[in-house]
């Protein structure tokens, strides 16, 4: 059973004691309960972390170069700045993707201007420029590529625009996109996709040549739009929307091609997975395209199954003939899983805190095997995450926005769920707690999550966490009987 | 239907199944317009040659995948060397992100540390604000004894003045007046991490020494017979400072290891979550001036650090990573020699125990080659290491190392008849390596988890050593100083060694005569 709405006040209180009150104020506006009928979930989003926190965020240039950009898997991705930011997002977010890496892809390298200070002090607009040029010499099967600003990029005034319009025209038609994500802009890693969706729009769309890859049309071709193939996701999606008979021409981004982005427009439907990251881009291409776009969330047989359907709706009836059948296909498949799973796994809780559509688009996949997701939040929501969620969260869900390091760990201790999904960071906290835990964001090195192949998979992840014989021993026999 | 509840495909096998593989070849033929095959396959082969080679190393500007990482995140690994310390990272907040992640994917642990979390409004007109309610925040919510403050690129490219700013929170009330908060500016665009590492550390015992920041009163020194150990930074702590803890202690020697992180990131799990565990404590820090010696194991890691404590009258040593028997040997001699406690029987024996392994299987390792890329010290410590059991450092490659590193690489390799055709390159990435490994190829590669992308694409088997490594578990855990110490790496480089034979010769029927059972 979750708290009710009473006793989680009561935590929430208890835990804003420990702050300072200037700050208990602000946090107060984050933390709330999802009570039955709000439209929302009664907390404030999308506003900046307070300092000394321990907040759980990233930053603009993850959110382009780690999250839309990075996966784009036939363009170099320089991380233009200081060589950290590259190094540690370098290859961590599994975005899987088929080539020739190092001659024709690129998704696992990192590129980088490795600042010094004499670029930081007379600017890296040359220094630039030699790397395109350098890129050119030793990669030349590069189909483009990005700019994604650190800091220092626009605190020192450097005018990467310029640059990549320069070498853009030198290297006739080749695509040089500069992205403004550095790191301080904004409050998470959010403006940052939204940055990168607008590079899009005005590097890529506003500057193709209609003619160059081009291919004949159908009426059944649709883009998958927001899924980032962790672990492969965007793959056991894409089966399924090819087997109900429509045609895949683009994949954002996980996977993902130039050629694919630049043909986007030609699509007749837009399906997006995380909406969070590219609402924007799918909101433009139906301003500027008139290309409808619909939500979709592939965690969990429940919620696949409607989305097959309302993405069926959006076609014919032979497509939703075959959506019918692939649906009746993997029936049995998802029936074993659940007969087998569900036993073991019923009425146990879980509290997640993730980012993106996580949040709320894994809850119905937890359902579905009888688990109750009793606490969640969004590392960088906003409101309109939160009014989506009240779709899926039941009275009385403890809500946390942009939890704080603290917070997260007494929550935890005092709601006692029996599964954490997080990230990283917050991995090892609570398995020293005793308390299983899942990555959330990578799959800890595991998925797909996403489809019916990937749900088998999730299934048997977190039984195997939930299950294991592990939390048995955390207790030393002579101090369990005392 | 490739999944079935019996047995769930993981991606590795799920992806191979004929429907999968049919999708993705009717998507990279019609939507990807990727090169055609024969330009790639000439790219292939091109990049595998002394042509490539050379364009590859004329690059003035491109860095491709480095063997390094930022100032900060050497400063925060520092920092949770003291105890009940919490790092506070002054600028974005990503950054802090960025290092919890990158620390916890190679310790598999969890790592403290809080930001100061900067926006555009701060990049405006300063962080001060953001210090002044982040101290506030970090001291009422983590209960830390100190709070070791860095920088972040942004806070250093505006100017940011940490001193003045911290000063002030004490003034404005954010945190006692007596709170201890050293700091460090680290600008990322300065070195690397182990330059962070080195200032974070000389920050944190200057403010002991020198009067914290003002705010009292200097140090008198009055020698005494101990001394002071710094391990710089190393992937490897938690097994290495309590292996140096337990050599100094067999020979009797009073000491104090100034920055030990390998309690917090060895925390077991009880039940409980220990934000913080161990570390060097204040006390020892203030009585660690009156040590008569303070011995570096990692000079380049250490290089201001060790300046600092020169200057207050120590008796000062630096080594590079010192490993193996001559390595070790070197260390407790200078031990020895600076308190002038003998070396005892026990780590005579030990010494004993690794020239026996080293003499069991020096065959297998007698004139392969190898290649090593990784942080300076680390570099000079294992070319040394290899040329002792007979093989040969034919690449040694570093990022953080400059030309002065090369030329004492240079010396190690000129002085050995195993060197000979050996080289070591500064400045270089892993991009480089690659060519190296294709154009004068090697039998093994050592280096961190990067390094699987090079034995992939070169077809080297890669032996993990250095930082970071994510995708083996526990290697952290186990000592590569000392002899015991020795004794591991020499084991690492064998089983990599009797792996690529046995898979060398697992053809049935074919090679398999010299699959033997005893090797
Ligand atoms: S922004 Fe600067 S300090 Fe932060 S991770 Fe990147 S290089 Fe390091």
């Amino acid at each position: 059973m979750s708290l009710t709405v009473d006793e989680n006040k009561a935590l929430i209180e208890e835990v804003l004691k420990a702050y300072p009150e200037k700050t208990a104020k602000k946090r107060a506006k984050h933390l709330g309960t999802f009570e039955d009928g709000k439209p929302d979930c009664g907390v404030k989003s999308n506003i900046k972390s307070l300092p000394g926190v321990m907040t759980i965020r990233g930053c603009a240039y993850a959110g382009s170069k780690g999250v839309v950009w990075g996966p784009i898997k036939d363009m170099i991705h320089i991380s233009h700045g200081p060589v950290g930011c590259g190094q540690y997002s370098w290859a961590s977010r599994r975005n899987y993707y088929i080539g020739e890496t190092g001659i024709d892809t690129f998704g696992t390298m990192q590129f980088t201007s490795d600042f010094q200070e004499k670029d930081i002090v007379f600017g890296g607009d040359k220094k630039l420029e030699k790397i395109i040029d350098e890129i050119e010499v030793l990669f030349p099967l590069n189909k483009g590529i990005t700019v994604q600003s650190e800091c220092p990029i626009g605190l020192i005034g450097d005018d990467i625009e310029a640059v990549s319009k320069k070498k853009a025209k030198e290297y006739v038609g080749k695509t040089i996109v500069p992205v403004r994500c550095e790191g301080f802009r904004g409050v998470s890693q959010s403006l940052g996709h939204h940055i990168a969706n607008d590079a899009v729009r005005d590097w890529v769309f506003d500057k193709v040549d209609p003619n160059k890859n081009a291919f004949e049309s159908t009426p059944y071709d649709v883009a998958i739009i927001g899924d980032y193939n962790i672990g492969g996701d965007a793959w056991s999606s894409r089966i399924l929307l090819e087997e109900m008979g429509l045609r895949v021409i683009a994949q954002w981004s996980g996977d993902g091609t130039i050629a694919e982005l630049e043909n986007t427009p030609k699509a007749k439907l837009n399906v997006l997975h995380c909406y969070r990251s590219m609402n924007y881009i799918s909101r433009h291409m139906e301003e500027k395209y008139g290309i409808p776009w619909v939500e979709y969330n592939f965690f969990g047989p429940t919620m696949i199954e409607k989305s097959l359907r309302e993405i069926a709706s959006h076609f014919d009836d032979t497509i939703k003939a075959n959506t019918e059948k692939v649906i009746a296909k993997y029936r049995s498949m998802v029936d074993a899983v659940i007969a087998k799973y569900k036993s073991r796994l019923e009425g146990k809780k879980v509290m997640l805190f993730v980012g993106g559509l996580r949040p709320r688009h894994v809850i119905g996949a937890y359902e579905d095997l009888g688990m109750e997701v009793v606490g969640t939040g969004y590392e960088f929501g906003h409101n309109d995450d939160y009014q989506r969620t009240t779709h899926y969260v039941k009275d009385g869900t403890l809500i946390y926005d942009d939890v704080t390091g603290y917070e997260f760990e007494k929550f935890v201790e005092k709601v006692q769920p029996d599964l954490v999904g997080s990230g990283i960071k917050e991995k090892y906290v609570f398995q020293k707690m005793g308390v299983p835990f899942r990555q959330m964001h990578s799959w800890d090195y595991s998925g797909p999550y996403h489809g019916y192949d990937g749900f088998a998979i999730f299934a048997r992840d977190m039984d195997m966490a939930i299950n294991s014989p592990v939390w048995g021993l955390t207790k030393a026999p002579w101090k369990k009987a005392a | 239907m490739p999944q079935n509840v019996e047995k769930v495909l993981d991606h590795e096998n799920l992806f191979r199944e004929p429907e999968y593989k049919a999708m993705f070849d009717n998507k990279r033929s019609q939507f990807e317009f990727r090169v055609p095959a024969e330009e790639l396959a000439k790219q292939i082969e091109y990049a595998k040659t002394w042509e490539y080679r050379e364009k590859n190393f004329a690059r003035e500007a491109l860095t491709v995948n480095p063997a390094k990482a930022c100032q900060p995140l050497g400063a925060v690994f520092a920092a949770v060397g003291f105890e009940k310390t919490l790092p506070f990272v002054h600028g974005s907040q990503g950054c802090v992100a960025y290092y919890r992640s990158h620390f916890s994917r190679h310790f598999k642990e969890p790592t403290s540390c809080v930001s100061s979390s900067m926006t555009e409004d701060a990049a405006v007109f300063g962080g001060l604000n953001n210090m002044i309610d982040g101290l506030a925040n970090t001291y009422n919510l983590y209960k830390p004894e100190m709070i070791a403050v860095s920088t972040t690129c942004m806070a250093e490219v505006i100017g940011d003045d940490l001193d003045a700013f911290i000063k002030t929170s004490k003034q404005k009330g954010s945190i006692p007046a007596e709170f201890d908060v050293p700091f460090a500016h680290t600008p990322a665009f300065v070195g690397s991490h182990i330059t962070g590492y080195d200032n974070a550390l000389q920050g944190i015992i200057k403010y002991f020494w020198d009067g914290k920041a003002g705010q009292g009163t200097a140090l008198t020194r009055i020698p005494n017979e101990s001394i002071n150990f710094i391990g710089g930074f190393d992937g490897f702590v938690c097994g290495n400072l309590p292996e140096i803890r337990r050599m100094l202690d067999l020979m009797g020697v009073e000491h104090t290891i100034l920055c030990d992180p390998s309690d917090v990131w060895n925390t077991p799990t009880d039940g409980e979550f220990r934000m913080y565990d161990g570390g060097t404590t204040k006390a020892q820090v203030e009585a660690a001036i009156n040590a008569k010696a303070t011995i570096s194991f990692q000079g380049y890691s250490t290089e201001k650090t060790m300046k600092l404590i020169k200057e207050h009258g120590h008796d000062t040593t630096s080594f590079h990573h010192p490993m193996g028997v001559t390595g070790t040997d070197a260390f407790l001699m200078k031990v020895s020699e600076l308190t002038g406690k003998p070396i005892p029987a026990e780590l005579e024996k030990e010494r004993g125990r690794l020239v026996d392994a080293i003499a069991d299987s020096q065959a297998h390792l007698h004139g392969k080659r190898f290649a090593l890329y990784g942080d300076p010290d680390l570099m000079l410590g294992m070319t040394a290491f290899l040329l002792e059991l007979g093989a040969e450092p034919v690449h040694v490659l570093s990022t953080n190392g400059d030309n002065e590193w090369a030329g004492k690489v240079q010396a190690l390799l000129d002085a050995s008849p195993f060197g000979k055709n050996c080289k070591a390159y500064p400045k270089a990435d892993l991009w480089h390596m690659r060519s190296l490994l294709f154009t004068e190829k090697v039998d093994f590669l050592i280096g961190n988890t990067y390094g699987k992308y090079l034995e992939r694409d070169c077809g080297t088997p890669l032996i993990r050593l250095g930082f970071p490594i994510f995708d083996r578990h526990h290697y952290h855990r186990f000592p590569i100083w000392g002899y015991q110490g020795g004794l591991r790496v020499l084991t690492m480089l064998l089983d990599e060694y009797f792996e690529a034979l046995d898979a060398n010769t697992n053809g049935i029927g074919t090679t398999d005569y010299s699959y033997d059972i005893i090797r």
